[in-house]
């Protein structure tokens, strides 16, 4: 079955071995490895990339094959982050509170450390207890389990509740924005337990490797991130090519024939939404380590939106199309925003692209909407098909 | 010494019949005080002065209060003085009569911040008769600032005499609120505080709850005194405040903390243990109550108090608050009255609250309406539509910048507004949505892009600080009809207005011939390009008009609110929604829904008024809910037009 799901999509052997070679090439460009080619930093950046490109197939198939435009699932990336980063802070912190107990005479008692742990974490809120969602924050398995598990809960009951009543199309679309806009405004609250505005920080610092230097670090998270894309490109691959791909895309097409021709549609729609959910939430707990930071601005409806604009910009309906679409879009929005792009000077006027860029790319948007509705993806038509 | 106080008070006597009109030697009997009056003393001889009846007490009270009354080195005398140079020009204070002397041999009078402070509470009882107006306005104010009993008698006085009815009325007000503090009989008192039962103010309310201001208070046997309520342990008030309470009036021994307990052992560590326990095994509670049980036994420390002991001793007081009038029947008229104040005031905050919640309604209307048409009425979902709301706001900013005269920049802002986001409608319909017709989803991601493209135009012309954008005089200020119930006048024009635009549009929607071809067009386009209408041009002008709507409410929100880039995306989601909620391709609908959100979001800030952030989620989330159960909205399309 694997070897003929590969025969039958080259592409995604391409894809892998590009993505093998691309790693390859970092890593050994890296400061870890000791060329030091590749600044650690831009390491990161090119970690946090491949997650982002991990949530953009996601969507791909969520929309591209699956026909629904979700606004929402930056909010399980999202979520994703702030599960991971829970426990890194937690950890973290009582590293620091136990350090910093352990000289006095008298042990101290877990009351009292728990109280140190609360009031370091939490003082920045004015509070000192820990809120019920910390409960599972001490303990590193539970709360991976916690990346997967409330994204996909999310998703299930949000998407049960919604394909249940044949919300489709815009309206759908509209759901899924308010959905996020209901989490960030909630997460922004100080007594939502997630300290409010000033979000989880110092994510970048893993418990239990405080000697390993950064360098070490980011690469770490880099090949995590490669290999997650890897394997989610792989599942999304054979999940797409197969016969569930046919009848979500058919799905896509036309949903009314496809539920004339028996299949539970809602069945099908609420599986891609979870699972598509869940990756999403993956991804998230790889990316805000290597962010660093996570705050409640991260979910806004408008980070769901680019979201749909870089799978729209690479190519809808291919998986290859989002992870160009992302790293595309995401590494230029950088260089440009990071001021890598140098100004130009029209005499009367000069053009800051810090200032411009997001006017370019609408526009851009609004020309591969119009005129390239394949995006970059559609390119490689071209290249692979002769032109009749 | 007692020869000296005897010699004091002949003279006083004496002072007293003969110069009965003047002032200076009641001053010269307490001259020190005068010179360096501190705040515990000054009071009597304020009364001293006042006293004395003279007329110039008023006149002496202002001067010492400004700092102007100076005094004579050589016999210290007290003068009125002017400043000129190094040369002061006194006035004496009983004959008025006018001398000229240099500075040197006489020092100024200057009374601190607390001792002016009682200077003008002696003051204001000769203000409220003064013959100025605005003085007698400031002492009533002065006094509602910080009432005390010494002023009931002038102010009473003062009522009939007042010949400014509005200032009259409020003297009585006033006179009702000290008599119901000060009155000394308690009959006087009863009827001062039923009188204030039908007083909504803020002040009356504040009169009410000082007299029934109770303390907490705890003992051993049954409640004394004018008990406000018996507290009862576990509901009304927590073990451990209780305990608390206990320990602060004396009736139980304090609890030693946990913190306590460890400061205590590691301040006794000998050898490696602590009361024969290893300091290695005091890492949990039981074990360090185990250990200071053994100091205490040593009587190093205070006992621990366990928890079976304080639940105990609680239990064996009782705890009730207690007024501190002893009076019950004051107390009880006072809780009657504050009770019948307060369900006209809960009326009144419920009248307020539906103010509050048409205009948000109005506001949610005018914003969504352009959306409602372009959404609706086309199938055409315009993620710049927010930007469309900027664009008008900017408009009427730019248009301040020519037009100084703020009531007429607004009648050109208006129609100005329209006409440039009506033609940036069109131009946006001819070069993108008219290729995108049949491909929703996508015009939402082009329309998007369009959205950031001139967000960020907008932010780098404008710049990203807020603009303001300035109403005319006649709309500032609020529509007052009580403490309670108040409207700003700019929202009851955005409220006109939100009416004047559901009449305009619901003409043109139905008596217009462009609104029967947009009608027409919408049900079916192929029939009614059969028909002869264009739809091309309908849809242009659809949009146009949509977004001209838009335009002008970016006017009347830029009013009110800031003027920024981002403006735009702040109502976005909110019009989204209320299209969706209302239903979509209604004028009805959406008015359905602006009204709904309005309200719904009014109504759960007043269950939660500290936190917006919380009213907005719950908002979202029940909107979430609500499209389950309605996912057409409250107005559903029937027919082949709601297909799809």
């Amino acid at each position: 079955m694997n070897r003929s799901f590969i025969a039958q999509n080259p592409s995604v052997l391409w894809f892998i071995a590009l993505l093998g070679l691309f790693t390859l090439a970092v890593t050994v460009g890296s400061e870890a490895f000791g060329t030091g080619l590749i600044s650690t930093s831009m390491v990161k950046t090119l970690g946090k990339t491949l997650c982002l490109c991990l949530i953009a197939i996601a969507m791909d198939v969520v929309w591209g094959y699956c026909g629904i435009l979700s606004l929402g699932h930056f909010a399980f990336f999202g979520i994703g982050g702030y599960a991971i980063g829970m426990w890194l802070m937690y950890a973290r912190t009582e590293g620091i509170v136990l350090s910093s107990l352990s000289g006095q005479a008298i042990p101290s008692t877990a009351q009292e450390i728990s109280d140190a742990i609360g009031n370091q974490i939490f003082g920045v809120v004015g509070s000192s207890d820990f809120p019920w969602l910390w409960a599972f924050a001490d303990n590193l398995f539970l709360q991976l389990l916690m990346v997967v598990l409330v994204p996909g809960l999310l998703a299930l009951v949000f998407g049960w509740l919604a394909f249940r009543s044949r919300v489709t199309g815009v309206y759908l679309s509209i759901l899924t924005q308010a959905m996020t806009l209901a989490l960030s405004l909630w997460l922004f609250q100080n007594d939502s337990g997630l300290r409010g505005n000033n979000g989880l920080s110092g994510l970048q610092n893993i418990p239990g490797f405080e000697t390993a230097s950064q360098a070490d670090i980011s690469l770490a998270f880099f090949l995590g991130s490669a290999l997650a894309l890897a394997l989610g490109y792989l599942l999304f691959a054979w999940i797409v090519s197969g016969k569930m791909g046919s009848v979500i895309q058919g799905i896509r097409d036309n949903e009314a024939r496809v539920r004339f021709l028996g299949y539970r549609v809602e069945g099908y729609k609420l599986f891609i939404f979870t699972l598509t959910a869940v990756i999403s939430g993956i991804a998230g707990a790889l990316y805000y380590p290597q962010a660093g930071i996570i705050n409640p601005a991260e979910l806004a409806p408008i980070a769901s939106i680019y979201l749909a604009v870089w799978v729209a910009i690479g190519g809808r309906g291919r998986l290859y199309g989002a992870v160009i679409g992302a790293a595309f879009v995401s590494l230029l929005s950088s260089w440009f925003t990071g001021g890598g792009a140098p100004a130009i000077d029209l005499g009367f006027y000069t053009i800051l692209w810090t200032d411009w860029w997001l006017v370019l790319l609408g526009v851009s948007f609004v020309c591969v909407t119009l005129f390239f509705p394949k995006g970059i993806g559609g390119l490689f038509d071209y290249l692979v098909r002769k032109p009749s | 010494m007692l020869r000296q106080f005897l010699t004091i008070f002949i003279w006083l006597g004496f002072a007293g019949m003969a110069f009965a009109q003047d002032l200076q030697p009641v001053l010269q009997t307490h001259a020190d005080e005068i010179a360096k009056p501190s705040r515990s003393s000054v009071s009597a001889v304020l009364d001293d002065i006042v006293a004395s009846g003279a007329p110039q007490v008023g006149d002496f009270l202002e001067h010492w209060q400004d700092k102007t009354v100076w005094q004579r080195d050589a016999d210290g005398v007290f003068f009125f003085a002017v400043e000129g140079g190094d040369d002061l020009t006194l006035r004496d204070i009983d004959t008025g009569t006018e001398i000229t002397a240099p500075k040197a041999g006489f020092s100024q009078i200057k009374p601190n911040g607390g001792v002016r402070r009682l200077i003008g509470t002696a003051l204001v009882q000769f203000q409220l008769t003064d013959p100025d107006l605005s003085r007698r306005q400031s002492a009533i104010e002065s006094i509602a600032r910080r009432p005390n009993a010494s002023q009931l008698e002038p102010l009473l006085k003062s009522i009939d005499p007042e010949t400014d009815a509005t200032l009259k009325a409020r003297k009585i007000q006033l006179a009702n609120f000290l008599s119901a503090s000060f009155a000394p009989d308690t009959d006087d008192k009863v009827a001062a505080i039923n009188s204030l039962s039908s007083d909504t103010s803020i002040e009356a309310r504040a009169v009410l709850n000082q007299l029934l201001s109770a303390k907490q208070a705890v003992s051993a046997d049954a409640p004394t005194g004018n008990v406000a309520r018996v507290l009862k342990v576990g509901s009304d008030l927590s073990q451990d405040d209780a305990y608390a309470q206990l320990v602060a009036a004396k009736l139980a021994p304090p609890t030693v903390s946990p913190s306590a307990i460890r400061d205590a052992l590691a301040a006794n560590i000998e050898g490696g243990r602590v009361g024969g326990i290893p300091t290695a095994q005091l890492g949990t509670q039981p074990m360090r109550e185990a250990a200071y049980a053994v100091l205490a036994d040593q009587g190093i420390v205070p006992p621990l108090v366990t928890l079976d002991e304080q639940i105990s001793a609680v239990a064996a007081h009782s705890f009730y608050e207690v007024y501190e009038e002893n009076d019950p029947a004051i107390t009880d008229a006072a809780r009657a009255a504050l009770d019948s104040i307060e369900t006209r005031v809960g009326a009144a905050q419920a009248v307020d609250l539906t103010l509050d919640a048409l205009s948000l309604a109005s506001i949610y209307f005018l914003a969504a309406i352009g959306l409602a048409i372009t959404f609706g009425v086309m199938g055409v979902i315009n993620m710049a539509h927010g930007e469309f709301i900027m664009m008008g706001a900017y408009t009427g900013y730019v248009v301040q910048q020519f037009v100084p005269d703020y009531t007429l920049s607004i009648i050109v802002a208006l129609p100005l507004a329209f006409a440039v986001t009506f033609a940036a409608g069109v131009v946006m319909e001819r070069l993108v949505i008219r290729h995108l017709y049949h491909r929703p989803l996508e015009t939402l991601l082009a329309t998007f892009g369009i959205s950031v493209a001139l967000q960020q135009l907008a932010k780098n012309i404008f710049g990203t600080q807020a603009r303001p954008l300035t109403s005319p005089g006649w709309l500032d200020g609020a529509w007052v009809v009580s403490d309670v119930i108040q409207i700003s006048y700019i929202r009851i024009a955005i409220f006109v207005m939100a009416l004047m635009f559901l009449a305009l549009i619901l003409f043109v929607l139905k008596r217009t011939r462009l609104g029967l071809e947009v009608r027409a067009v919408t049900q079916n386009p192929g029939m009614a390009a059969s028909m002869g209408i264009n739809p091309d041009r309908i849809n242009m002008m659809t949009f146009g008009l949509g977004s001209g709507i838009a335009g002008i409410a970016g006017v009347a929100i830029g009013l009110y609110a800031k003027v920024t880039s981002e403006m735009g995306a702040d109502y976005i989601v909110q019009s989204f929604m209320t299209v969706v909620v209302g239903g979509v391709g209604n004028v009805w609908g959406t008015l359905a829904g602006a009204s709904l959100i309005g309200f719904l979001q009014k109504g759960i800030e007043w269950f939660n008024p500290s936190n917006t952030l919380a009213a907005q989620t719950y908002m979202v989330l029940f909107i979430i809910l609500f499209i389950q159960f309605r996912p057409k909205g409250i107005v559903a399309q029937k027919g082949r037009a709601a297909a799809d």
